[in-house]
């Protein structure tokens, strides 16, 4: 089935199997690997992409899902050259450890961020129920509070 | 071992110099130099390489897993060196014999140890010929820092170092000792001049190599110490850090498999017609023990792999049930059998006389526990013109190189192995429990020429994991009529790996400490900090039974069995100091204490938790104090015993691999939840300088979490826990306590 959808800014038209997962088209036929496989079953978080600006678990969402939509992944995140404030945020609280969750993460944030200037910690805690195994959560949260005190 | 006899001659390596150590043949340095010297360069088996533009790069032989070891080393080069930090890199070593971390296994062998039993069958397997402790090239037991970085990194390159100087004292005439070293230039302050280490490089590579060189002091260090951005956060933030995961290369296939759900199981049949009739599907190659589906994409791989029914057998099956495993512990705990690994006194007389209002006993039980890295295990072979050709995250490549040999039958000059980063592990991608490595090998060779991605599925790598193993351990103890123990005794499970973390740290005359061997057929392997989590959980909460029992406070209790000044105490003290212990909390709430030395270093934790409206822990608060002697790069320590301590509070609220009909029941996060932020206390760790030797970081935040919250959990509620986890513990879940 050919779809055309927006990927990180540029209209795109492919042939794909309607079934297949957003994360897994990503991943295997536009070569944008940043978007991770993380559960398959939208537990986890690491393939988190903005779907019209929201922040969406791509693994369990079919190719068909997105027709004429607007997809944005961690590639995309960032204006040409210049971090995007989230990712700076990221660097300066030096959050990554394995960093695989990350992508995950950060468009999670942003995407928070993006509706809530400024999130209260519970407003934090429902919006970034990602899961990562090293255990980043407090400088998450960190560099979350400072892009928020930065408003 | 004198310095001389392991660092390596210098080389001229296309106008530069590498300085490293000596492997311990002739040949494997050759080998070395066909590995990974290019054109015009005829010797490197190093570790540090100067070029002529002033780049320094540090060849690291550890996996990046997370750890940001790479930045840790590459400053321990760079403050030896007093090179510019802004010119320094690190790469990876190639998992080759000549790269064999023998900084690691002197690491193991000073310290009186033998090499781990985990790491013998590398040994045994392919490097018989050389000694049983010079072959590794592993990433484990918290030792980047401590072994290759210490015995290592410094040393070569205080030596480079030591060359450059010499060089630019022949070239100006001038003692060397006059000439001052900073930000990678060479000075004469006598005559104002200078020389950078890249115009060095070359006359430095001419001279020899010192055989004793001054590593700095302490006092001396402007580098190690302070926390300069990681080399890997950037990349970590805009999805280009390539993982094994993502490796791509031309022609390449992907694979999918489905295992024997029992492990040991064997593939009876399967009608591989479903699969064929998929888009994409190249092939369905049944495995001995699984059945794999090769596709031109992994989705395609996967779905078609869903639409087959193999046949599995349950050979070996030992236990069904989480009661049978409990009823197999119980034996295990009350037979005779048993090594003594501590005797101290006389235990076993101390308790006939003894008061039996004076005994006390207690038997705790660990679950197995699942890594449940973020990175799926994945890895990518290559059978092309007789070689075979590795790429993953693999923690120990040459014992991932070993396995390989011997799953292909090839020779080991005819298998190469690329390590790439990986996205967690803990303790998982080692080679003797990389089970994935015996599927590949057999897929990879029916698809030869073409490269293949293996990747397992999260409920495939959930049910065929490398679990720390399900274990229990009995204690007893005698108290004097002050309430202190006079005797200790404990019968514990030990897994299939190393016996090791069972020395408890207090004063007690009188100690029996023996050992039971206890395998399964479920395949266990090492997990983030291996046996100490389960000995700092059964040590110190018997502890806090112990003080509870004679009304003492736990912190004085344990104060009193630990000597003044010791590094025990020491940071026992500042936790409690930090955390406030003994100031008053709202009511419910609760505060414990716990204690733990693992890979050299010594932590205390206290946590501070309530119950919810659902009955269920709410853990507020962990302050944590540290002493691993000194700290490299500060903040990447934090991160290590932050995510040590999350990682051992998830396990012990929650964790748990269980079986069905001798199965792994859980298969997927929903049904293995693990800690997330929304429930991740406030962390604050206090580092305690010593002048203690270096310990490890990358584990030993780990071990005190579960006890510290279960004391605390005692503190608030007086239910005491023996079960983990400790939901269901208090659910009453899981069996008898």
């Amino acid at each position: 089935m050919r779809i055309d959808f927006q990927i990180n800014g540029d209209d795109i038209s492919i042939e794909v199997d309607p079934a297949k997962p957003l994360l897994w088209v990503l991943r295997e036929d536009l070569g944008l690997t940043g978007t991770k496989y993380g559960c398959g079953v939208a537990a986890c978080g690491a393939c988190t992409v903005h779907l019209d600006g929201e922040a969406k678990r791509c693994c369990v969402l079919p190719a068909e899902a997105v027709a004429g939509r607007a997809v944005t992944t961690i590639e995309g995140l960032a204006a040409k050259g210049e971090p995007h404030r989230v990712q700076q945020a990221w660097i300066d609280a030096r959050v990554p450890q394995c960093g695989y969750c990350q992508s995950g993460m950060i468009m999670a944030a942003a995407s928070l961020l993006a509706k809530t200037a400024n999130p209260t910690d519970a407003e934090i805690d429902a919006a970034i129920t990602n899961i990562c195994r090293c255990g980043t959560y407090p400088r998450v949260r960190a560099a979350i509070r400072a892009l928020s005190e930065a408003v | 071992m004198r310095r001389r006899s392991f660092l390596i001659g210098s080389a001229v390596i296309a106008g530069g110099l590498a300085v490293g150590y000596r492997a311990w043949s002739q040949s494997f340095e050759r080998n070395a130099v066909d590995l990974v010297a290019g054109e015009g360069e005829h010797l490197l088996a190093g570790w540090i390489r100067i070029g002529t533009d002033d780049t320094v790069t540090v060849q690291i032989p550890h996996v990046d897993m997370g750890q940001g070891i790479y930045t840790a080393l590459a400053m321990m080069a760079a403050e030896e060196l007093d090179a510019d930090w802004s010119t320094v890199r690190a790469e990876r070593a190639p998992g080759e014999k000549a790269f064999a971390n023998r900084f690691l296994a002197r690491g193991w062998v000073t310290q009186g140890f033998d090499v781990p039993r985990f790491a013998d069958r590398i040994t045994d397997m392919v490097f018989t010929e050389a000694a049983r402790f010079v072959n590794l090239q592993i990433t484990g037991g918290s030792t980047a820092v401590r072994f290759t970085g210490q015995a290592g990194m410094r040393v070569v390159a205080a030596a480079s170092r030591q060359m450059l100087v010499e060089a630019a004292a022949r070239r100006w005439g001038v003692a060397p000792r006059q000439l001052t070293v900073r930000d990678g230039v060479v000075t004469d302050p006598s005559s104002g001049q200078t020389a950078r280490f890249g115009t060095l490089a070359e006359e430095a590579a001419r001279l020899s190599v010192p055989s004793n060189p001054r590593l700095k002091k302490r006092s001396e260090w402007r580098l190690v110490g302070t926390s300069p951005l990681r080399f890997d956060i950037p990349a970590k933030t805009d999805g280009t850090f390539g993982y094994g995961i993502d490796l791509q290369l031309p022609d390449m296939l992907h694979a999918a498999v489905r295992a024997a759900p029992v492990h040991g199981g064997r593939l009876l049949g399967v009608d591989t017609e479903p699969a064929k009739a998929l888009p994409g599907v190249e092939r369905v190659v049944p495995l001995e023990r699984a059945v794999a589906v090769v596709a031109a994409s992994w989705w395609q791989a996967s779905r078609a792999l869903d639409l087959l029914e193999p046949e599995f057998s349950a050979d070996g099956i030992t236990i069904s049930t989480q009661a049978d495993l409990e009823r197999a512990q119980d034996e295990a705990l009350e037979s005779t059998e048993g090594e003594t690994v501590v005797t101290l006194g006389n235990a076993s007389e101390a308790f006939p006389s003894a008061d039996a209002s004076r005994r006390f006993d207690a038997t705790y039980r660990v679950p197995y526990l699942h890594h449940a890295a973020m990175e799926p295990i994945n890895a990518t072979m290559q059978f092309a013109d007789g070689v075979l050709t590795f790429w993953g995250g693999e923690q120990d490549a040459l014992g991932t190189k070993a396995r390989l040999l011997e799953l292909s039958g090839l020779a080991a000059s005819k298998v190469v192995v690329h390590g790439l980063p990986a996205g967690g592990s803990f303790g998982r991608r080692i080679a003797p429990s990389a089970d994935y490595l015996d599927h590949l090998v057999p897929i990879a060779r029916a698809m030869a020429p073409r490269p293949v991605k293996l990747i397992l599925s999260r409920e495939e790598e959930f049910t065929h994991g490398a679990y720390r193993p399900a274990l229990a351990a009995q204690m007893t103890a005698a108290l004097d009529a002050d309430g202190m123990p006079t005797a200790w005794m404990q019968r514990y499970l030990n897994g299939p790996t190393r016996n090791e973390a069972f020395h408890i740290p207090y004063s007690i005359p009188s100690q029996e400490i023996a050992s039971i061997d206890f395998a399964t057929h479920v395949q266990t392997g090492t997990w983030r900090s291996v046996a100490h989590t389960q000995h700092a959980f059964w040590t110190e909460s018997f502890i806090d039974e112990l003080a509870h029992a004679s009304g003492r406070d736990p912190l004085d209790y344990r104060r009193m069995l630990l000597p003044e000044g010791s590094r025990a105490r020491r940071v026992l003290e500042i936790a409690a100091e930090r955390a406030g212990w003994g100031e008053a909390l709202p009511p419910g709430s609760g505060r414990g204490i716990a204690l733990a030395e693992s890979y050299g270093t010594w932590v205390a934790e206290v946590v501070e938790v309530s119950l919810g409206e659902d009955s269920m822990p709410r853990i507020h608060r962990v302050v944590a104090a540290v002493d691993c002697g000194g700290l490299v790069h500060p903040d990447t320590a934090l991160q290590q015993v932050e995510g040590g301590i999350i990682m051992g509070l998830s396990a012990a609220l929650r964790e748990k691999i269980t079986l069905e009909d001798g199965a792994v029941a859980q298969t997927n996060f929903p049904d293995y939840p693990v800690l997330r932020l929304p429930e991740t206390p406030k962390i604050e760790v206090h580092f305690l300088e010593s002048d203690g030797p270096w310990g490890g970081l990358g584990e030993p935040g780990v071990p005190p979490a579960a006890p510290a919250l279960a004391n605390a959990l005692f503190a608030a509620t007086g239910r005491r826990i023996r079960r983990l986890p400790i939901i269901d513990a208090l659910s009453g879940e899981g069996g008898r306590a």
